[in-house]
């Protein structure tokens, strides 16, 4: 005959809400670990997508996620004429910040190397790929701009052709894809005004000497577009993605890459370490130490319960021992109760935990192995926390029930 | 089945505390329960009724004495000379003043688990429960529980429950204290059938003079002494 469940049955209002409460524990700490594989899962994302074997960044750098990378946009002609280098593309990436239809809107501008690359590697839901060089973006539907949305940005407007699901930035931010110089119009964006007093600073500066005086072509250059002097730096991206020639050997490619005193490469798994490392560290130890907050508190909250319920049953647990019921049977009252309490709460955790993460604003990640390990936990602090109310049990002397 | 004594008690003393806290509960007590022999004990409260019974119960073992159940002994002094726990179960049958019937088992149930705790197979375990509720008057409420039970009916599932395991001796601790008089009679009366056609001992302390006919035998209990008062004409034991 089996106690725990009969005790259970009679008690079923009590059992319920306890489950209940318990079981909303462990969704947070399942949720908790969730968040950390979004996290990885979203910071690496990108990464992986790009499809790129060799990453140059600003030298002494760890860019361009982890900190800010600026590389000449020429640096890709330099990495093609590489041995072994199949294809070298631009790599543009920040996060703008705007207002739309009152609320802030903000995504994570990617530029392509067009025409090299049109998207063609990022995964539609909808839509299609870049098809001109400028005004077309593929946005992520968290960004919830539907298809043939047009938005201003900068000085002019940008049309969504395609969409994606999933794409999101190391901060969980949409991510929408423009072509390179797209990208850039949109970063270095400048008011005309602005223009105008650089060009009039300018003016000032080469008035001020001989040879802007006596040389009027100069001059004309100065005020010209700040693109047309050589003196001005070429544009710069955030980085320079290097795939390599079927059959070219990585670590060859990449000593050539490194005699340029200019520049710093990364393989992808050292880009994902840098990130893993160092954006997504700290948070993934908050994280993780949140959680093993959460599972001590459900371990002493199951505790008090089983023992409050073992309280309750001082009287029936005398008169088994008085009976002669052996302490296995009384001991196994107890442990089936805890576990049955902590594997109902653990089922409520995950059966919320499917309407509930989704509806995250940042991606919650439930792998099946962080499953597996919550299970395991949730026996291993049942187990735990019904010692208390079996050490209670063990205690009750069979005359209690004389004295009641 | 066995031809020794249900019970014997010899010189039983319980002291509690010690130096000028000591108090004696029990200063010498004896006494003998044959097998199919009711007795009654009978005493003033703080006479040491429940201190002999809990000894005899093997749950709070003397300070000194022995206890001998169905020819073996049990207690000698403080020591138990063997497993209580296992003993009490194979030999002894419990009725209380309330019934402390398990809440959440049924009446079926409340009996079928003192035959599981004795090792017998569940079905086996729930035939003979549903016998022994039909030996008592009560199979119909075999799937209630206890609290869709009257009083009445409360005790007499306690005390299928304490025949479960064909006891050697049955303690029953005021178990008419809670019924009216013709609940407690009619429980009284089920005790002595229960002694005589099952052949076990049975032990009733009680306060209540109106059932006394029903004993065999009667033991007044005072200052943690046993008397045995002469038996009543019209009991059992004199027809």
């Amino acid at each position: 005959m089996n106690l725990a469940i009969r005790d259970i049955r009679h008690n079923a209002g009590r059992f319920a809400f306890t489950t209940v409460g318990i079981g909303m524990l462990l969704m947070i700490v399942m949720g908790m670990g969730g968040i950390y594989r979004g996290l990885i899962h979203e910071a690496t994302l990108l990464v992986d997508r790009v499809g790129a074997d060799l990453w140059i960044v600003q030298g002494r750098t760890r860019g361009p996620f982890a900190e800010i990378s600026r590389i000449p946009g020429n640096l890709e002609d330099r990495a093609r004429a590489v041995p072994g280098v199949a294809e070298a593309r631009r790599f543009v990436s920040h996060t703008i910040q705007r207002e739309r239809e009152g609320r802030p809107l903000r995504m994570v501008v990617q530029g392509l190397s067009w025409p090299e690359d049109r998207g063609d590697w990022v995964p539609l839901v909808s839509g299609r790929s870049l098809t001109q060089g400028h005004y077309e973006m593929i946005a992520d539907d968290s960004l919830d701009l539907p298809l043939g949305t047009k938005i201003v940005l900068g000085k002019n407007d940008y049309e969504v052709v395609g969409l994606t699901r999933g794409m999101v930035g190391t901060g969980g931010d949409g991510l929408a894809f423009f072509t390179v110089s797209d990208a850039m119009a949109i970063q270095f964006d400048q008011p005309g005004e602005a223009i105008r007093l650089e060009r009039a600073a300018r003016r000032a500066r080469v008035e001020a000497v001989d040879i802007g005086r006596q040389q009027p072509l100069f001059l004309d250059r100065a005020v010209g577009l700040s693109s047309g002097i050589p003196a001005f730096a070429k544009s710069q991206v955030s980085a320079v993605l290097v795939s390599l020639a079927p059959g070219a050997d990585l670590e060859v490619v990449r000593r050539t890459l490194e005699t340029w005193p200019d520049i710093t490469v990364y393989s992808t798994e050292e880009q994902k370490n840098l990130l893993l490392s160092g954006m997504v560290d700290k948070a993934r130890r908050q994280l993780g130490l949140f959680r093993a907050l959460l599972i001590v508190i459900s371990t002493i909250i199951i505790a008090l319960i089983v023992y409050t319920l073992t309280l309750d049953k001082v009287r029936d647990i005398a008169l088994l021992k008085l009976i002669g019921a052996r302490n296995p049977v009384i001991i196994g009252l107890i442990l089936q109760q805890a576990l049955l309490m902590g594997l109902a709460g653990y089922a409520l955790a995950w059966w919320g935990g499917q309407y509930a993460f989704p509806r995250f604003p940042r991606l919650v990640l439930i792998s099946s192995s962080d499953l597996v390990s919550l299970a395991v936990i949730v026996v291993v602090i049942s187990i735990l926390a019904s010692f208390l109310g079996i050490w209670k049990a063990m205690r009750i002397e069979p005359n209690t029930v004389l004295a009641a | 089945m066995s031809t020794a004594p249900a019970i014997v008690v010899e010189h039983l003393r319980k002291v509690y505390g010690s130096g000028r806290t000591e108090v004696v509960a029990i200063s010498d007590a004896s006494l003998e329960i044959a097998r199919g022999e009711i007795v009654g004990m009978l005493g003033p409260s703080g006479s040491g009724k429940s201190t002999i019974l809990t000894a005899m119960a093997l749950i709070n073992p003397p300070t000194s004495g022995r206890v001998t159940i169905n020819g073996e002994l049990a207690l000698e002094g403080p020591h138990a000379l063997v497993d209580l726990r296992a003993f009490r179960r194979k030999h002894l049958g419990f009725v209380f003043q309330k019934a402390n019937l398990i809440p959440f088992l049924t009446a079926l149930e409340n009996v079928q688990i003192a035959l599981e705790v004795n090792d017998l197979a569940p079905r086996a375990a729930r035939k003979r429960a549903l016998e022994l509720l039909g030996y008592l008057g009560v199979e119909a409420r075999a799937k209630n529980l206890p609290t869709a039970l009257s009083g009445g009916e409360q005790q007499r599932v306690a005390v299928a429950r304490a025949l479960a395991n064909e006891p050697t001796l049955i303690l029953a601790d005021e178990p008419t204290a809670a019924l009216d008089s013709t609940l407690g009679r009619q429980v009284m009366e089920l005790f002595a059938r229960i002694a005589h056609e099952r052949q076990a001992g049975v032990l009733v302390v009680t306060h209540d003079h109106r059932t006394l006919d029903v004993f065999d035998r009667i033991l007044d209990v005072e200052d943690g002494m046993i008397q045995e008062r002469k038996v009543h004409r019209d009991s059992p034991a004199g027809r």
